[in-house]
């Protein structure tokens, strides 16, 4: 009995091993939330162009999910050859659980590992009937804001980063003033989802509250996508520089024989091919030269703060101090606060 | 094992001996095969609870957050099944007793609940009653009432996932019924309700608590269509099924195996005394 | 059904006419508005964008990889858990024993606990950090974020379906016929196909349908165990939930329309066999 479930589960491995012909092998890549429409155009992009040493062509297989939550799948054994998330601290776990990414992946690429960056806006709807245009205006009473949780997605703690980076300079650093307006923003949340996208469905297809909190590249997306003139960018004073890193995951790639895929993959990313979509999908591309100048027009130049500036003390403090258990993030939420 | 034991020896028995075979065969393969399914990575996920330690396990049991939304999937699973308890009842009665035109499909429609997925039924629920869909915009101006994203959402998701289980456990028992004692009542000068709730309902009252006990099971541990309509904030309007995913996305293995633990054995708990409930009616009335 | 109930003998001791009428009514409303309103949701939305989306949804590479990985999860759980329904089936409504309670309480299990928690399980034994994990890691074999993984847990969460369906028909119908055949000189299987197998046709095909419907829809689960690799690990409900999130509803409906056809072809063949089997019920009943 126990014969047959291993031979069954042997055959079933076997037969779904991606793509079993001879001349193709697969890379996995797993990725944030909302770059999917990224990574479709480029995989394309990149298997046409690319083959191996021993002339096979590449097929990319894509898992999308919020950022945390896709460490925790990778720390867990998911295959991943290479990974592309949405802050540095992820990937940092995942090298320091099951170093399967070595520990100064960071330095392997221009640009600390980021090919692209983006930034944290505002999307509201058609007029701006709440008169959103700065950080004070979320934290307001009856405003009703969108953004996604910050324990499993990665955009959501960039957005939490910028709202207390805006505040801490407003405030003169008088960190219980900062905290209270944090907690009046998140008190103003009407939903939190377990991602980007997911939170930018909640906002333009379930109709729910008069502000969304999400990258920059994630709204123009969505107005792409939407009805014209349904919704608006509106850019805060100031914000955060996001930078979403990529790292290959040389424990997996090497055991599958695609560290050398996996490397030529993530080098793609910052060619004038790779730039040209990364910039063509709304990101800020690491290399703008070799972008459509139209793509680089719509970025306005606001000012950002950086996750490395003294306010917030690099990705590992601020993690630990906002949202880790037990960080200031789970403290907004408690009753009586 | 059909063979027999030793006339002499007074042995205890732990079963009756039948002529049928194939006991030990169709015995010995269910067992074996509840404990690769079901016991080994149940006893995983205990021996993973049991290794977090006595305190640290009720520290993360009593976390306000925690205890918020095992209060929330258990409160709405209640009011859930009382729901499906009333309009369950109410309609296997229709469907039991009458006869009209359509009967026969709105028997079949009682078992959509099993046999949609629960995305699906996540998805249509929450369209149906976000602020901008049909239900909601509906709710929202004749009673200003907000539905969608709310614990009422939740609730309502429920009472869809729950609704078979009350009508059919309580169908085959109302189908059996003896109508003499019904006869007997009105002769003897009952009126109709009186008969309704004196004769008929006391019978059928074990197969409406075993309705609602599945019913409620059913409500606590849902996923799939309540997450879509629910708008997952803590201490609001976070279910438990959905905390123990944000638990292991956040890599807190401790807490997401707490509560699963919790959740477990409240279910077993509940289960066993479904199936006393049914032995027992079985005795009863002689059959299920 | 109860067509040993003459109407008239109803109408004699039931309720009034405009009783009834308003029983029937608020039924069908309750039914209606519960049951029957999400279902035409997901057809309206399903066409909401037009019948160029629609296909367009159905045919996309993810939903035809999602297709085919969902039926080869169902493929597989269905057959085996049948195998395991008969037998448990056989056990427990052929013969008495003690802790019969206990074994139909396990059997039961997967009905309440959530989804997630059987999910979990799975993570837990099979996971980087368990003992199982990366043993068979080593050896190649990929059980958790793999098809096996979402194999297993579509296994746990629907073997009770067909034991649930047989256990009640088989513990209604009794030992006799089978100790009769016995009695005669028919061997084990021989009874068992020829004599109790035709008895409960119509529960078992009910069974698996079910089972089937809920392999085939299965989300909470195969959502914590399966790594959402688009295209590779994504059944039918998971690429529905990621088409609704990536702001194509109108896709997500179109795809979820094919499972809820499903459903409602599951059901309409219920009513078919339904119908069958009161009669060979009906005739059963005359022993």
């Amino acid at each position: 009995m126990r014969g047959i479930l291993v031979a069954l589960v042997a055959l079933l491995t076997l037969a779904t091993s991606g793509g079993c012909s001879a001349n193709e092998v697969t890379l996995l890549n797993v990725s944030y939330d909302p770059t999917a429409e990224l990574y479709e155009d480029f995989n394309t992009a990149f298997s046409a162009g690319y083959m191996t040493a021993d002339g096979k062509t590449v097929t990319v297989n894509m898992s999308h999910g919020g950022s945390g939550k896709q460490a925790r799948a990778v720390i867990d054994g998911l295959g991943a050859h290479v990974v592309t998330l949405a802050l540095q601290y992820d990937i940092d776990v995942i090298a320091k659980e099951t170093g399967k990414i070595p520990a100064d992946w960071r330095s392997k690429l221009p640009g600390n590992s980021s090919p692209y960056s983006s930034t944290i806006v505002f999307m509201v709807r058609k007029g701006n009937p709440k008169a959103i245009q700065d950080w004070p205006d979320l934290a307001k009473p009856g405003v009703s804001v969108v953004t996604p949780n910050p324990k499993t997605s990665g955009g959501a703690r960039w957005n939490y980063l910028a709202a207390w980076g805006y505040a801490s300079r407003a405030f003169a650093g008088d960190e219980t003033k900062v905290r209270d307006f944090v907690g009046a923003i998140y008190k103003n949340a009407a939903k939190l989802d377990s991602g980007a996208r997911g939170s930018t469905t909640t906002f333009t297809q379930q109709g729910i509250g008069d502000v969304l909190v999400t990258w920059e590249n994630e709204a123009y997306s969505s107005l792409a996508e939407l009805e014209p003139g349904d919704y608006e960018i509106v850019y805060p004073s100031l914000s955060i520089k996001a930078e979403p890193p990529v790292a290959v995951v040389s424990g997996n790639a090497e055991k599958d024989g695609m560290q050398q895929v996996a490397e030529d993959y993530l080098k793609h990313l910052y060619s004038p091919e790779g730039q040209k979509i990364v910039a063509k999908h709304y990101y800020r591309p690491y290399d703008p030269t070799a972008a459509d100048p139209k793509d680089i027009e719509r970025f306005k130049q606001i000012e950002m703060l950086s996750v490395d500036d003294p306010v917030f003390g690099g990705w590992a403090q601020a993690q630990a101090k906002h949202f880790d258990a037990s960080g200031l993030f789970d403290l907004i939420y408690q009753p009586g606060k | 094992m059909t063979t027999a034991a030793p006339d002499g020896a007074r042995k205890l028995r732990w079963r009756r001996r039948s002529v049928l075979p194939g006991f030990g065969l169709s015995l010995g393969y269910t067992i074996a095969y509840l404990s690769l399914v079901v016991l080994i990575p149940l006893a995983g996920l205990g021996i993973r609870s049991a290794s977090l330690g006595w305190n640290e396990f009720w520290a993360i049991a009593l976390d306000p957050r925690v205890v918020s939304a095992l209060q929330l999937s258990f409160g709405a699973a209640m009011i859930a099944a009382i729901v499906n308890t009333i309009f369950g009842v109410l309609v296997a009665w229709v469907l039991v007793r009458y006869r009209f035109p359509g009967r026969r499909w709105l028997d079949a429609a009682v078992d959509l609940p099993f046999a949609l997925p629960t995305a699906v039924a996540g998805i249509a629920l929450a369209t149906l009653y976000a602020p901008n869909g049909p239900f909601g915009v509906f709710l929202m101006s004749w009673f200003g009432v907000k539905v969608g994203f709310t614990s009422i959402g939740v609730t309502l998701a429920l009472i869809f996932v729950g609704l078979p289980f009350v009508v059919r456990t309580v169908q085959p028992v109302l189908e059996e019924i003896d109508r003499e004692t019904e006869e007997a009542s009105a002769t003897l000068g009952a009126g109709r309700l009186r008969t309704a709730t004196r004769v008929i309902l006391p019978a059928m009252f074990p197969a409406i608590l075993t309705g609602f006990a599945l019913s409620f099971a059913r409500g606590v541990g849902e996923y799939g269509s309540v997450i879509f309509i629910a708008s997952n904030l803590p201490y609001k309007s976070e279910i438990a099924p959905l905390l123990i995913v944000i638990k292991l996305e956040e890599h807190n293995y401790a807490g997401a195996t707490a509560i699963a633990t919790i959740m477990l054995v409240i279910a077993f708990a509940m289960l066993f005394v479904i199936n006393i409930l049914q032995a027992w009616s079985r005795k009863w009335f002689g059959h299920e | 059904m109860s067509s040993a109930h003459p109407h008239k003998i109803g109408q004699a001791i039931g309720e009034g006419r405009w009783t009834r009428l308003a029983l029937i009514t608020i039924a069908l409303i309750f039914l209606g508005l519960m049951l029957i309103a999400p279902l035409f949701v997901v057809f309206v939305e399903a066409f909401s964008r037009g019948v160029g989306v629609y296909i367009d949804a159905l045919a996309m590479p993810d939903t035809m990889s999602a297709l085919r990985l969902t039926l080869l999860v169902a493929a597989i759980a269905v057959p085996v858990n049948l195998v395991f329904g008969v037998a448990a089936a056989w056990a427990i409504a052929k013969f008495e024993f003690k802790g019969k309670a206990f074994l139909l309480t396990l059997i039961d299990l997967p009905f309440a606990v959530s989804p997630v928690v059987s999910g979990l399980i799975f993570v837990l034994l099979f996971g980087a950090n368990s003992v199982l994990g990366p043993l068979l890691d080593s050896a190649g074999i990929k059980v958790l974020f793999a098809v096996p993984g979402i194999v297993l847990a579509t296994v746990f969460i629907t073997f009770p379906f067909i034991a649930r369906e047989l256990i009640p028909l088989m513990q209604q119908q009794g030992s006799s016929e089978e100790e009769a055949a016995v009695s005669l000189g028919a061997g084990g299987w021989r009874t068992f196909f020829q004599v109790t197998l035709p008895n409960v046709k119509w529960g078992l095909l009910y069974g698996v349908l079910l089972c089937n419907a809920r392999a085939m829809g299965e989300f909470g689960a195969v959502t914590v165990v399966s790594g959402n690799i688009r295209g590779v690990t994504t059944t039918l409900p998971l690429h529905i939930e990621i088409l609704y999130n990536d702001n194509k509803a109108a896709a997500a409906f179109a795809v979820a329309s094919l499972l809820a056809l499903l459903a409602l072809v599951t059901l309409a063949v219920k009513t078919v066999l339904e119908a069958r089997f009161a009669n060979s019920h009906a005739a059963q009943r005359r022993h």
